[in-house]
């Protein structure tokens, strides 16, 4: 194509000196950047939810010790939430910021896994969900200090210590409960066959979480998965029950496709701003 | 907070050691203070153990009307902070709790007593919170009574209440100005919200004035307990403070406070107000506040249905211990 | 008929270079649990930077009865403080 201008040694020049800057899928600068929005939305919807529902023991729980541990992983989700969802407002540009998300999204626009939003039913279930969930987002978080987006890396390198206490925390009630008595250990047992429908989704790597794991951004979950699992086996062993049985993965949440509980959340959540959409608070 | 006495056991005090009772009424007169293992006049002990777990259950049961709205608190910023609020109180009630029982009663006995309905706890948890400024109107005035009650017990005769005190007024100081700041936001809001604020202050007024307790002539106990350091200014005295300190507050922020006798009295130098309905306040003592049974069967179920939590913890405990003593 | 936990008491190390100080108790079932109740109750302002917990049955305390013979054979013992000697002032870095 002699047409074309030669590449000239000046050239050659500038683009050493360039190197290291930008990307080549990087999305232009002037569009928002769709996919990182989603999956900021995805971390934050987690937290939110799960904080939401963990602020439903405030003052029912089986001490005032553990009324304090409950809503101390309730407000570490919260801030987490905050964070994420301002994020991803300020990502998608359009003025959005964390309550104009929390507060005016429907159920299909909620991009929350499926496990965080299912009822706390006695204290056994709730222990079984955060376990099985903080265990994944600990794994999560940990990965993401790693990622190419600066601030993701930053809400993860703060959160992860929190979620690391749920972890454990968890961990600890899973084991009391399940080697405790009769009655608990079949509660925890029941507890964990509620939820244990929901783990797949945690591991799914759809389009979204395949193109952010290929960009830097966010995590490959399948090479999480292995260790995942080694982790809750070793705890519910511990704990004398049993994993239940693999059955066809439930999926939809981060296509917000969820269970009927999210609406029942959120008609409590959101019912303030939503009844008064001019006011300020 | 929550000192408020509102149950006198009968004054059949057992005859002391006349020397001891000198030695101990002389080292309270000369604001030293009373440790656990201490010598003690059974009246003393007894006067602030039902003291202390009242206030104890009250900070409990006082989750319950502010934890109705966590779930629906309208901002994510608003969910955290009443969220660390209600919290708080958890914390409250277990610092007092655990004084207390340095007096010999267990907690499980105090929470019992409670859910027997024996115990008490300040009447105001016995309202409902119907809207989202009622919320605000607990922050500021409720936690305002509760603040004005609880410093001056920072310096209560006995030690161990006096330093679960110092500890709760640390953490109490941001939730009077959470409640105000919520109902500054709705006084400077839309119509519908300058109405709900206002709505929430006529509710909650009188029910905050109760909070102190039956007025001086009522409160037949009141001059042992101002001897004794349990207690260190009297109900009138701290409900006059109260409505001085808060009228302006109201006032500030365009809301009127729902008593039309109220007006400022330059002799004395602080509000005249007008007459608190009695009969209303020892309806609630009794039981028969327009919540009470909510409150009651809310605790009364997470003691109660969670049982099994507990038991299943000391069962694996046990089972530890006794593997611990095999090995 | 429903139980509550033992009572642990808690002593917190507030910073570095301080030693640990006894804040409260709480209730809990053993002593994993009782370092997270007492983490989630005493330390939720930053308070602490080391927990210890104690089962509260475990601790052997003093007599107050005994105070004074315990307690006040030290009162005359001046010369145990630096101030019962009388150096001049002109000696120094004593
Ligand atoms: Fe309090
Ligand atoms: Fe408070």
């Amino acid at each position: 194509m002699p047409s074309l201008p030669p590449i000239r040694p000046e050239d050659e020049v500038r683009a050493r000196e360039r190197r290291g800057t930008g990307a080549f899928d990087a999305p232009a600068a002037d569009e928002p950047d769709l996919s990182l929005f989603e999956y900021a939305l995805r971390l934050g919807d987690d937290s939110l939810i799960l904080g939401q529902r963990l602020a439903e023991w405030t003052g029912h729980a089986p001490s005032v010790e553990v009324d304090l541990s409950l809503a101390n992983m309730a407000l570490d989700l919260v801030g987490q939430a905050t964070h994420f969802l301002n994020y991803a407002g300020a990502v998608e540009g359009r003025g959005r910021d964390g309550d104009q998300l929390a507060f005016h999204r429907d159920v299909l626009d909620f991009r929350n896994c499926l496990l965080v939003e299912q009822p706390n039913g006695d204290f056994a279930q709730t222990m079984a969900r955060q376990f099985l969930f903080s265990t994944w987002q600990k794994m999560l978080f940990d990965h993401l200090t790693r990622s190419k987006d600066e601030m993701v890396a930053a809400v993860a390198a703060k959160a992860v210590k929190e979620v690391s206490y749920h972890e454990e925390l968890s961990a600890e009630w899973v084991i009391r409960l399940g080697d405790g008595t009769e009655e608990s250990r079949q509660r925890m047992q029941d507890g964990f066959d509620w939820n244990w429908r929901f783990v797949p989704e945690l591991f799914d790597m759809d389009e979204l979480a395949r193109e952010a794991a290929m960009r830097g951004i966010g995590a490959d979950l399948t090479i999480l998965r292995d260790v995942y699992h080694a982790k809750v086996r070793s705890v519910v062993e511990e704990a004398t029950l049993v994993l239940p049985s693999d059955q066809r993965p439930i999926l939809g949440g981060r296509r917000g496709h969820h269970s009927e509980h999210l609406g029942h959340l959120l008609c409590v959540m959101q019912f303030l701003p939503r009844t008064y959409p001019d006011a300020t608070w | 907070m929550y000192t408020t006495e509102l149950q006198k056991t009968k004054a059949v005090d057992a005859i002391e050691d006349p020397e001891k009772l000198a030695a101990f009424e002389a080292r309270v007169a000369a604001d030293d203070f009373i440790e656990p293992k201490d010598w003690m006049p059974e009246a003393y002990r007894r006067t602030l153990t039902r003291q202390i777990s009242q206030h104890a259950h009250s900070e409990i049961v006082g989750m319950l009307p502010e934890g109705n709205w966590i779930g629906r608190a309208p901002s994510l910023r608003r969910k955290a902070i009443l969220l660390a609020k209600v919290q708080d109180e958890a914390g409250h009630g277990l610092y007092l709790y655990s004084a207390a029982e340095t007096l010999g009663t267990s907690r499980g006995q105090m929470i019992e007593a409670l859910h027997s309905g024996k115990a008490k706890y300040s009447t105001i948890f016995n309202y409902p919170t119907v809207t989202w400024a009622d919320i605000g109107a607990i922050g500021w005035l409720v936690d305002g009574a509760a603040i004005m009650n609880q410093v001056p017990l920072q310096r209560t005769s006995y030690g161990p209440y006096a330093r679960a005190m110092v500890r709760v007024c640390k953490e109490e100081s941001f939730h009077q100005r959470q409640g105000y700041e919520i109902m500054m936001h709705l006084c400077q809001g839309t119509s519908e919200q300058k109405r709900m604020a206002q709505d929430a202050l006529n509710r909650w007024w009188w029910p905050s004035l109760m909070m102190f307790g039956p007025p001086d002539e009522n409160s037949p106990n009141t001059a042992q307990s101002l001897r004794w350091r349990i207690k260190r200014e009297t109900n009138d005295e701290l409900r006059q403070k109260f409505v001085d300190i808060t009228v302006p507050q109201a006032e500030a922020i365009g809301l009127s406070v729902p008593d039309p006798a109220l007006h400022w009295n330059e002799s004395k130098g602080g509000y005249d107000f007008g007459e608190i309905d009695w009969e209303e306040f020892y309806a609630v003592v009794r039981g028969e506040g327009p919540v009470a049974k909510e409150r009651m069967k809310a605790r009364r179920d997470a003691w109660e249905k969670n049982a099994w939590v507990r038991e299943a913890a000391d069962a694996y405990a046990a089972k530890k211990a006794q593997k611990k003593q095999a090995a | 008929m429903s139980k509550d936990w033992p009572l642990w008491e808690v002593f917190v190390r507030s910073r570095g270079g301080l030693s640990h100080r006894h804040v409260g108790s709480v209730h809990a079932p053993d002593a994993e649990i009782a370092v997270r109740h007492a983490r989630d109750t005493y330390t939720r302002r930053m308070e602490g930077i080391s927990l210890w917990v104690v089962p509260s049955a475990a601790i052997v305390a003093s007599d107050p009865a005994d105070d004074a013979a315990m307690f006040d054979p030290a009162a005359d013992k001046v010369y145990r403080h630096p101030t019962f000697y009388n150096i001049p002032d002109h000696i120094k870095h004593i």
